[in-house]
């Protein structure tokens, strides 16, 4: 299939939910948006691709390009690897002038796949095309066809040449890829009934491996994670596997449904982010496993990891709440991981003040709304500018965004968590998000905020105020933090917090684990619940401990009937969303 | 007098370069309220954006002229103009700086004749704002090469026929690979000879990480357009580094300001051909401070030699760079066994105190640098140092694990004192004990002269 056409192919995606409500020509469009110039702001196609595709540990990447598209973007994410390191080198064809003009590239394409071979005998080489080569014409496939049979060793052609559209669609170009060249080259010698895929988990900050050891308890195999510390020859058996998960909701979703397509893996759509999502996946694996053959008892075993898993998680979660509760949060991420969480701040009783809604649905929208204590708090876009405006004027305690955003809020003077893919933090699985919102009380109680927002001592021309002793207090300079100073203790980990004096966990933390566990909240049908409620289960009963703050009434109105309930259902909002891709 | 080598490659191994047009985007950064445009597809700007802040920790303005497939194939001169009146529109920028990149370079166009058209059309729209622009193709040159350009590129465009000589005002050039702390000592030192220094571009106050207290989606700080086209009114021209030649030369032809080039400001006699110049122009004594802090750095030399004498050491850096640190290190009795560099064609290289300097990339240190004392260039060349063993000292850019580069100073007395003082603390901290093994007479016999070659940690 041509590039075009194969374009035109991932757009018309029937797993995309977004691309249903489309009539033909606005299918015909794409889902890329067009750029204004002077305006844009976001990666290439081949920026998709690389990052969908380079955590693949154990082959090389090689980039036919000049310097510009490797040199400025290698080894510049933190996905875990526990085997090789060959991933983490780059190898660029490095174009000069000299050989755009000669016509020289794909002959040193050629070489470089040779060179690589013989010094590194990958087990694979992918081969990715570029704006400029794509321009002059290079034609990778060929290339890698005969370097294949040259050297017999596989190499992959990733035909994702940035100027063809965005990230995303650079994301489906990958999977494109591996269909027609990787998946089901390889025939694994050890089937077995409970062998699942897990697609589009990064193993960001090596967070994956907080949620394999859930599955190995299981007795469920992980025969390929793609990409987070994927092995070549995993990925190329991973059309033997039973079941598949699909984690970042659309940057694969047309690699799991064509591999549904042929080889009959089911696949559902989950997250590992959130206590409940977690449980969710599992018990998702353990339904399409036994449906699928796997001994029945996997799912009450399941179950009863579940259980265990939670209690603790929520545990640990609600220790944080005494320091928490009423912190206000500034979203600014559509990804999927922000509603995931969602669950996990409202438990806290952190209130969220605002989200973007940049590339939401009307209908998620709705479901945003539901969830906010005032929709004005929703933005479209919001300018770096206007988000500057409103974290100075401290119309929220923290901002939980990418790096993109982060020195906005930190010239503002403003705690900020990075809950995309630069993080250093894992936070998949029961555990991470104990870690995410352990991190958030760190970042919230740091005691550098109150200084900056010190007024310097002396005036515009640099003459000391005369009434110096009071002027240079926090209490009275403008913008003053209203945070208390962190307790005089030393490592706060969540297991401290757990014997802390001052932070008891809430009680009626078991039955709000029991209720997550029912099928009811997993309904579409809870939607109802999403309006402002009293809380039951495990929410805090008002009037309970020390309480009587404003802060906390308003937060009150919004826990959530069932947090399972919210999150599910804003992981759907944020289906279309890729930035975390 | 190094040999140069620089033999075509099939592809690189860990690069060692960044873009050109970053080069050029950077130095577009030191002009006060200015916003550079990357003229090509989106991803590049993504990348260099990401890039930037992943060095500066700060947000960056960049902009990209977003071509798409279209566009590359009819020709990018409505791209080019719907950018620049965006920007106008949307930041109203001191200056927009426009910095090619290899795709729309690789289709050919006319790009000053489009800029001419589009300054010419929308006059009334762009009122004060200039447009220059920078040819950066990233299949050539890289940061040095990029930067060089853009200044150039800005003093033909924005420099006018001086209308008078200002005695007192000196214009100071400096290369990319100096530091904000660094642009900050020059101008102080200046000063100190009562000269008034026009710094093009100066980073210092731009990307210097300070928190200005209201939003600015411009740069901030840096150098005033007003004074880039009063620079022609400069008494004299100090450039510094050999990529600074071709933008003092281009002073000197547009404003007849002529210029004295420092091949580096680090090290004794290096800072002290600086203080030099500035006496001579200013024609007042050097003061009693920089008296001082020479004699400070006397010192140091004489501390710091026992650490650095008899070292190898391997750099890999753009070519000033890369003369600069070899210098220093020769400077002090160590030796640059391995010299990479980014480009083969500037001058400077034939004078880096090295047997040879490639042309190359991190992975060709990496294969030649086994059993080196120190390896230094930029962050990327952890995955080397962690392979090998050896430490690594993280210079120019990117620099995207550690915090505080821009604020280390490298130049004049104060700086080389400070560089002194941090390598030789690398070289303590990575100092190993001897053991039984490693001081037997018998090991390593096939090299009895050398063991170095070996790459056990060598005894020190
Ligand atoms: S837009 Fe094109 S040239 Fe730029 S980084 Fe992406 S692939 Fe490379």
């Amino acid at each position: 299939m041509s590039l075009a056409a194969k374009i035109q192919d991932v757009f018309n995606e029937p797993g995309c939910d977004k691309n249903l409500g489309k009539d033909a020509k606005a299918k015909k469009k794409g889902c890329s948006k067009p750029l204004t110039p002077g305006a844009a702001a976001g990666g290439c196609a081949f920026d998709g691709a690389k990052i969908v595709l380079q955590p693949i540990t154990d082959v090389a990447h090689l980039i036919h390009a000049p310097l510009a598209c490797e040199g400025n973007s290698w080894d510049n994410r933190g996905a875990g690897s526990s085997g090789s390191d060959l991933w983490r080198r780059s190898f660029t064809t490095d174009l000069t002038e000299l050989d755009i003009v000669m016509g020289r590239g794909e002959k040193k394409l050629f070489k470089a796949i040779r060179e690589i071979k013989e010094r590194h005998n990958p087990p694979a080489i992918f081969v990715y095309s570029t704006c400029v080569t794509a321009l002059i014409g290079d034609d990778i496939d060929a290339v890698c066809r005969r370097a294949a049979e040259k050297f017999g060793q596989p190499e992959v052609p990733v035909d994702a040449p940035g100027i063809v559209g965005s990230k995303n669609l650079g994301n489906k170009l990958a999977g494109e890829a591996l269909l027609d060249h990787v998946i089901g080259t390889h025939e694994p010698d050890d089937v077995g009934p409970t062998d699942i895929n897990i697609l589009g988990e990064f193993n960001l900050a090596g967070e994956f491996w907080m949620v394999k050891p859930l599955f190995d308890t299981l007795g469920i195999r992980v025969r390929a994670c793609i990409p987070g510390d994927a092995r070549y020859i995993d990925v190329a058996s991973a059309h033997r596997a039973k079941a598949t998960m699909m984690v970042c909701s659309t940057a694969l979703i047309n690699l799991a449904r064509k591999m549904e397509e042929r080889w009959g893996i089911p696949y559902f759509e989950g997250s590992f982010y959130g206590v409940s999502d977690t449980s969710e996946a599992l018990r998702s694996i353990a339904r399409l496993l036994v449906q699928r053959g796997a001994d029945a008892g996997l799912i009450d075993r399941t179950e009863a990891l579940i259980r265990q898993e939670e209690a603790i998680a929520w545990e640990k979660i609600r220790a944080f709440r005494p320091r928490l509760e009423g912190k206000r949060v500034l979203l600014n991420t559509g990804g999927v991981k922000s509603w995931s969480v969602v669950a996990a701040l409202m438990e806290v009783g952190i209130e969220i003040v605002g989200t973007s809604v940049k590339k939401s649905t009307v209908e998620d929208k709705e479901r945003v709304k539901a969830i906010l204590k005032d929709e004005n708090h929703m933005f479209e876009s919001l300018a770096p500018r206007d988000l500057y405006k409103m974290l100075s004027e401290h119309k929220a305690d923290i901002m939980l965004s990418g790096g993109r955003t982060q020195f906005i809020a930190l010239k503002a003077k403003m705690p900020w968590l990075d809950i995309n893919q630069e993080r250093h933090h894992p936070y998949a699985g029961y555990d991470g998000m104990v870690e995410l919102i352990r991190q958030i009380d760190i970042a919230l109680s740091n005691p550098v905020f109150a200084q900056v927002r010190l007024a310097a001592p002396w005036d515009e021309e640099g003459t000391l105020l005369v009434d110096t002793g009071s002027s240079v207090t926090a209490d009275s300079a403008p913008g003053a933090t209203p945070h208390p100073v962190p307790p005089p203790r030393g490592g706060r980990g969540p297991e401290r917090h757990d014997r802390g004096q001052d932070a008891p966990p809430p009680q009626g933390g078991r039955a709000m684990g029991d209720e997550f566990g029912s099928a009811a909240s997993l309904c579409p049908s809870t939607w109802s619940t999403l309006s402002p409620s009293p809380p039951v289960g495990g929410g805090r009963r008002p009037g309970e401990g020390s309480t009587e703050r404003k802060a906390l009434t308003r937060h009150a109105l919004a826990v959530p009937a069932s947090p399972r309930a919210r999150a599910k259902t804003f992981a759907n909002a944020a289906l279309n969303d890729t930035d975390d891709c | 007098m190094a040999k140069i080598i620089n033999e075509p490659k099939s592809f690189s191994v860990n690069p060692l370069k960044s873009s050109q047009p970053l080069g050029a985007a950077l130095a577009f950064l030191g002009v006060a309220g200015a916003m550079p445009l990357f003229h090509g597809s989106q991803g590049c700007t993504s990348f260099a954006l990401v890039l930037l802040v992943r060095h500066f920790k700060e947000t960056i303005p960049l902009q990209t002229t977003a071509m798409d497939e279209v566009s590359t194939v009819l020709g990018g001169a409505d791209h080019l103009e719907a950018a620049i009146v965006n920007l106008k529109t949307r930041t109203n920028p001191s200056l927009i700086g426009v910095c090619t990149t290899a795709l729309v370079e690789t289709r050919g166009e006319d790009f000053a004749g489009d800029l001419a058209t589009i300054r010419r059309k929308q006059a009334d729209l762009l009122g004060d704002t200039k447009v220059v622009l920078a040819s950066t193709p990233d299949f050539s040159g890289a940061i040095e090469a990029g930067w060089s350009k853009a200044v150039t590129g800005m003093i033909e465009t924005v420099t006018a026929e001086p209308r008078r000589n200002d005695p007192q005002r000196i214009a100071i050039l400096p290369g990319w690979h100096l530091t904000v702390a660094d642009i900050e000592l020059i101008r102080e030192t200046v000063e100190s000879f009562g000269l008034v220094p026009t710094i093009l571009p100066d980073v210092s106050g731009a990307l210097d990480g300070t928190v200005p207290g209201r939003w600015i989606p411009t740069s901030y700080g840096g150098c005033p357009v007003a004074d880039i086209e009063t620079l022609g009114e400069c008494s004299h021209a100090i450039a510094i580094g050999e990529q600074m030649r071709k933008p003092a030369e281009a002073l000197k032809a547009k404003a007849g300001v002529p210029y004295t080039l420092l091949r580096s400001l680090t090290g004794l006699r290096a800072a002290d051909e600086f203080v030099m110049a500035l006496a001579g122009i200013s024609g007042e004594p050097v003061p009693a401070r920089l008296r001082r802090r020479r004699s400070q750095l006397c010192d140091a030399l004489l501390d710091g030699h026992f650490h650095f004498g008899g070292k190898t050491i391997a750099i890999a850096a753009e070519p000033d760079h890369l003369y600069m640190l070899s210098s220093f290190f020769a400077d002090l009795g160590a030796e640059t066994t391995v010299a990479i560099t980014t480009a083969g064609d500037s001058d400077i290289l034939e004078h880096v105190p090295a047997a040879t300097v490639e042309v190359g990339d991190l992975g060709r240190l990496e294969d030649l640098s086994v059993g080196a004392d120190l390896l230094v260039t930029h962050a990327h060349g952890r995955q080397a140092a962690e392979r090998l063993g050896i430490p690594l000292w993280r210079v120019g850019f990117p620099i995207f694990d550690r915090l505080g580069s821009q604020h280390r100073k490298s130049v004049g007395y104060e700086g080389t004192r400070d560089l002194i003082f941090e390598v030789a603390n690398i070289f303590q901290a990575a100092r190993i004990e001897p053991t039984p093994m490693s001081l037997n007479p018998f090991r390593n016999r096939e090299h009895p002269h050398d063991s170095r070659s070996s790459s056990e940690p060598r005894r020190h």
